[in-house]
C-alpha cells in the first residue's frame, strides 16, 4: 500500500489533503455559519458616512467628479450617500489590495505583545463576515502599523496629505508614495484617492469605541475654520 | 539506482533520446532564470522603497507593494515552477523509461505556462492583485492556470501511472505532488475568494500558503534529491524505511497546518492549537528525512567538497534543517507573539525559497547544462563562483532578517512608537540589500556562463558538422 501508485494517489494525494481541508477549514466554516455573511451596504455605518460626507465637503470638485450630485431632497440623499459610500468602499478595497497595502499592514489586533494597548480592542471573528473580507485582509507582515484600528484616528485631510507623500507628515516614513491616486496635489485626490480614503476610515467604524487608537486626538478642524474667519 | 525498474541489457533500454526532449529541459531553465532576473529585480526596488531610496518612486507602474507581489509570485510560478517542470521533464522519463504522454503537449504547456506567468506579472503591475497571499495571480487567469495544471498533471501522471509494480521515492513524491498541486491551487484561488468570507477565509488562506509550499515546492524538491543524490553519490538511498517514514509523515502533517500562518487571529484557537502541535510533529519527520540524506552520505563527505552540484545539494539540505529548527521555535505561540509580522518571518522564506529549494534547483541546473549542451562549462569557475556568492549572501541575507525581526517585535511590544521600529531595522535593510546585490550578481554570471557555454556547444556542433 505505502508504494503503491494507488496508496499514494488515493491515501497521500487525496485521502490526506481532504482530512486536512475537513479539519482545518471545513470546521471554521461550520462554526461560523451564524454569522452570515454582509453586503457591502449593510457595512456602511453612520462612522463611515460622515467621513464620505466629510470628503464630499472637503474636496466638492474631485468628489463630483467622481460620484456626480446627491439628489437634492434628503432622504433620497441620505440614500445616494449610502450607495455611493459602498461603491467607494468597494473600489477603495481593490487599491488596498492592488496596491500591495496588505503586504506591510496587517488588519487584525492579537491578544498578546501588547497589542490592545496600541491600537484597541482585540479583533473578533464577527468583525469579518462581510464581502469586504473575502478574501480576508488579516495580512502576515507589519512594516507599517495595524490598520484594523484605523478609522477616524486621522482625518481625510491627514491621509490625503500621507497617501501623496509619506514623509511630509511621519518623517523618514518608508511607506511608498501614491501621487497617482490624486489630479497633481494631495487637495485633488481622484476617484481611486477618495475610495481608499473611504475604505481606510472604514476599518474599525463598526466598534462603538470608534476611533480607538492609542493617543487619539480629534483634528481641530472647526479651530482652524473659527482662527481663520 | 531504480532497483524496482527490472535491469535488463542495455538495449533493451530506451534510448535516452527517445525519452527526454531535452530542448524543453533547456527552454524551462531559460525560463525559469529570466523570471529570477525579474524577481531579483522587484526584490531590490522593495528593498530600497523600505530604506527610502526608491529610485523611481513617483511612477505607477513601478509601484513597491505592486513589485513585491511580482517578487514573490516570479519566484514561486517563474522561477521555481519553471526549473521544477524542467527537471521533471528530465526526471519522469528516465525513472519511468517511458516518454511523458506528449510531446506535443509538452511544448503547449511550456507556452501556455510562460503566458500564465507574464500575464499574472502584468494583472499585477496593473493593480489588479487577488487580495491572497501566494495567490495574487488576477482572477481571470486562475481557470487557465488550473486548467494546466491539469494538464501537468496528465503529461507527467501518464508515464508514472504506466509503471508496473512498486514505485521509487522520486516517483510517490512527483504523483503525490501532482495531484496535490492541482487540489492546492484549486482550493486557495476559488475558496476564500467565492466562498467564504472573513475568518473562515482566513483559515482557508492559511491552508493555501501552507499547501503551496508543503505540497507543492516541497515533493517536488524532495523528489528530485531522492533521484540526483544517490545517482551523484552512486550509492542507493542509506535507508528505505525512513524514506517510507519521511514521504508518509509529510504527507500527512504537511496539509494540517495551514493555520499556523495565522496565529493569534480569531480562528478559533483549537485548530491553532492543532496546527501548532502538527507543525511540532512534522519537525520530527524532517528530521527522519535529513538523517537519511546525511547517512547516505555517509563516508563519502569528500564528495560534497569535490562535487559541486552535490554541494548545492547538501547545502540546501542543511538550509533545510536549519529552517525546520527555526520553525520549530517560530510555531509556537510564544515565539509568535515576537516574532509574527516582523522580519523573522521574511528571513524564513528567504532561507528555505532560496536557501533550500533555488539551490537544489540551481544545482541540478549546474549538473545538467553540461550534459544537455554535451560540453563542459564555458567557465568552471565562474559556477563556483555563483555557488559561493549564493551561499553565502543567502546566509547573510537570512541571518541578518532573523535577527532584524527580533529587535522589531521587541520594539513593538515595548509600545515605542512606530517610527523606532523602523529605525531599528534600517541597518538589518541594507546588510539585506548589499547581501541582495551579491545573490543577484551571482545569479547573472551564472546566465552569462549558461549563455557561453550554448554559444561553445553551438561552435562545437558546426565544426562536428
Ligand atoms: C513599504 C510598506 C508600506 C506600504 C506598501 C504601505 N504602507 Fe502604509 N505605512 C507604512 C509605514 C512604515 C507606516 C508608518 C509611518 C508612516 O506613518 O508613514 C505606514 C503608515 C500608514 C498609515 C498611518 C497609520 C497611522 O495612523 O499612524 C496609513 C493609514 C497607511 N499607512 C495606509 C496605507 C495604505 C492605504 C497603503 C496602500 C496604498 C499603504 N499604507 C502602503 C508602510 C507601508
Ligand atoms: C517543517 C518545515 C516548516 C515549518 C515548520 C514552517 C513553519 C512556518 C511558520 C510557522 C510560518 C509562519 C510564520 C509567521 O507568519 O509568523 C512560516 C512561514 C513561511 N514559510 Fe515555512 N515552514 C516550514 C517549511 C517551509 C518550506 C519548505 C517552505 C517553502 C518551500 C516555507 C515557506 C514559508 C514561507 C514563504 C512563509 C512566509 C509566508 C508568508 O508570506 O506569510 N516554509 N513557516
Ligand atoms: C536580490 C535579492 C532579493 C532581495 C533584495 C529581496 C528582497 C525582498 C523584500 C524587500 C521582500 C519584502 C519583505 C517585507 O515585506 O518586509 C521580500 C519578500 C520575499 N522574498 Fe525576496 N529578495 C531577494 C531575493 C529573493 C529570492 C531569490 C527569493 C526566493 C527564491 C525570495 C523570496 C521571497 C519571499 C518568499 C518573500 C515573501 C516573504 C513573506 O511574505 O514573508 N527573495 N524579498
Amino acid at each position: 500500500m505505502f508504494e503503491k501508485k494507488s496508496g499514494i494517489l488515493l491515501i497521500a494525494g487525496v485521502g490526506f489533503f481532504a482530512f486536512a481541508f475537513l479539519s482545518n477549514a471545513v470546521i471554521p466554516i461550520l462554526m461560523y455559519r451564524h454569522l452570515p455573511e454582509k453586503t457591502v451596504l449593510e457595512v456602511v455605518n453612520g462612522n463611515v458616512r460622515y467621513q464620505f460626507e466629510d470628503l464630499a465637503q472637503r474636496y466638492p470638485d474631485s468628489f463630483t467628479a467622481a460620484y456626480g450630485e446627491p439628489p437634492s431632497d434628503p432622504e433620497q440623499a441620505a440614500e445616494w450617500y449610502n450607495a455611493k459610500c459602498a461603491e467607494a468602499l468597494e473600489l477603495g478595497r481593490k487599491v488596498y489590495i492592488g496596491e500591495g497595502c496588505w503586504h506591510c499592514h496587517s488588519q487584525f489586533v492579537r491578544p498578546v505583545s501588547n497589542e490592545d494597548r496600541r491600537w484597541g480592542p482585540v479583533s473578533k471573528s464577527w468583525e469579518y463576515q462581510n464581502r469586504l473580507q473575502r478574501p480576508v485582509m488579516f495580512g502576515t507582515r507589519r512594516v507599517g502599523p495595524d490598520l484594523s484600528r484605523e478609522g477616524g484616528r486621522r482625518s481625510n485631510d491627514w491621509h490625503a496629505v500621507h497617501f501623496y507623500q509619506p514623509d511630509m507628515l511621519s518623517p523618514k516614513s518608508p511607506m511608498p508614495k501614491y501621487p497617482w491616486l490624486f489630479d497633481g496635489a494631495p487637495d485633488k485626490p481622484n476617484a481611486r484617492g477618495l475610495a481608499l480614503m473611504t475604505y481606510v476610515q472604514w476599518l474599525g467604524s463598526w466598534l462603538e469605541s470608534y476611533p480607538y487608537y492609542e493617543d487619539f486626538q480629534p483634528t481641530p478642524i472647526k479651530t482652524i475654520a473659527a482662527t481663520e474667519e | 539506482m531504480t532497483t524496482e525498474t527490472p535491469i535488463a541489457a542495455d538495449s533493451d533500454l530506451p534510448r535516452h533520446e527517445d525519452l527526454v526532449e531535452e530542448r524543453l529541459v533547456l527552454w524551462y531553465f531559460v525560463a525559469a532564470l529570466t523570471f529570477m532576473f525579474v524577481a531579483m529585480l522587484a526584490g531590490i526596488l522593495m528593498g530600497l522603497q523600505l530604506l527610502r531610496h526608491n529610485p523611481l518612486p513617483t511612477i505607477e507602474l513601478f509601484s513597491p507593494g505592486r513589485w513585491r507581489m511580482v517578487h514573490t509570485n516570479a519566484i514561486a510560478y517563474g522561477f521555481i515552477a519553471n526549473a521544477f517542470l524542467g527537471l521533471m521533464h528530465w526526471i519522469v522519463p528516465r525513472l519511468t523509461l517511458r516518454p511523458v504522454l506528449s510531446r506535443s503537449l509538452s511544448y503547449f504547456i511550456f507556452c501556455a505556462w510562460q503566458f500564465v506567468v507574464l500575464s499574472t506579472a502584468v494583472g499585477l503591475l496593473m493593480g489588479e492583485a487577488q487580495g491572497l497571499e501566494w495567490g495574487e495571480t488576477p482572477v481571470w487567469i486562475d481557470p487557465l492556470a488550473q486548467a494546466g495544471l491539469l494538464l501537468v498533471a496528465i503529461n507527467f501522471g501518464t508515464p508514472i501511472i504506466q509503471v508496473k509494480g512498486p514505485l521509487y521515492v522520486t516517483l510517490w513524491y512527483y504523483l503525490a505532488g501532482l495531484v496535490w498541486t492541482f487540489l492546492t491551487y484549486a482550493m486557495g484561488n476559488f475558496v476564500p475568494e467565492y466562498f467564504v468570507c472573513g475568518s473562515s477565509a482566513g483559515a482557508v488562506g492559511g491552508l493555501f500558503i501552507h499547501d503551496l509550499v508543503g505540497l507543492f515546492v516541497t515533493p517536488l524538491g524532495w523528489g528530485m534529491m531522492y533521484y540526483f543524490v544517490p545517482i551523484l553519490l552512486k550509492r542507493p538511498m542509506w535507508s528505505h524505511g525512513l524514506s517510507l517514514v519521511g514521504f508518509w509523515g509529510l504527507a500527512f502533517f504537511y496539509p494540517l497546518q495551514g493555520i499556523h500562518h495565522f496565529l493569534y487571529t480569531p480562528i478559533p484557537m483549537f485548530l491553532q492549537y492543532g496546527a501548532v502541535l502538527s507543525t511540532i510533529a512534522l519537525e520530527m519527520v524532517v528530521v527522519t528525512v535529513i538523517i537519511n540524506f546525511v547517512g547516505t552520505l555517509w563516508g563519502t563527505g569528500g564528495a560534497v567538497l569535490r562535487n559541486l552540484p552535490l554541494r548545492y545539494f547538501y547545502t540546501g539540505i542543511a538550509f533545510y534543517f536549519l529552517t525546520c529548527l527555526q520553525c520549530a521555535l517560530q510555531t509556537t505561540l510564544t515565539f509568535q507573539a515576537l516574532i509574527h509580522f516582523t522580519d523573522w518571518v521574511v528571513g524564513h522564506a528567504h532561507m528555505v525559497m532560496f536557501g533550500v529549494f533555488s539551490m537544489w534547483q540551481l544545482g541540478a541546473m549546474t549538473y545538467l547544462i553540461p550534459r544537455i549542451l554535451k560540453t563542459d562549462w564555458y567557465r568552471p569557475d565562474w559556477c563556483e563562483v555563483h555557488y559561493w556568492a549564493s551561499a553565502g549572501g543567502l546566509m547573510v541575507m537570512a541571518g541578518d532578517l532573523i535577527l532584524g525581526g527580533l529587535f522589531q517585535g521587541w520594539s513593538w511590544a515595548a509600545l515605542q512608537p512606530w517610527e523606532s521600529s523602523v529605525n531599528v531595522s534600517i541597518p538589518f535593510w541594507s546588510v539585506r540589500i548589499v547581501a541582495g546585490l551579491v545573490m543577484f550578481f551571482a545569479q547573472v554570471l551564472f546566465m552569462v556562463n549558461f549563455y557561453m557555454t550554448w554559444r561553445k556547444s553551438r561552435t562545437l556542433a558546426v565544426a562536428a558538422a
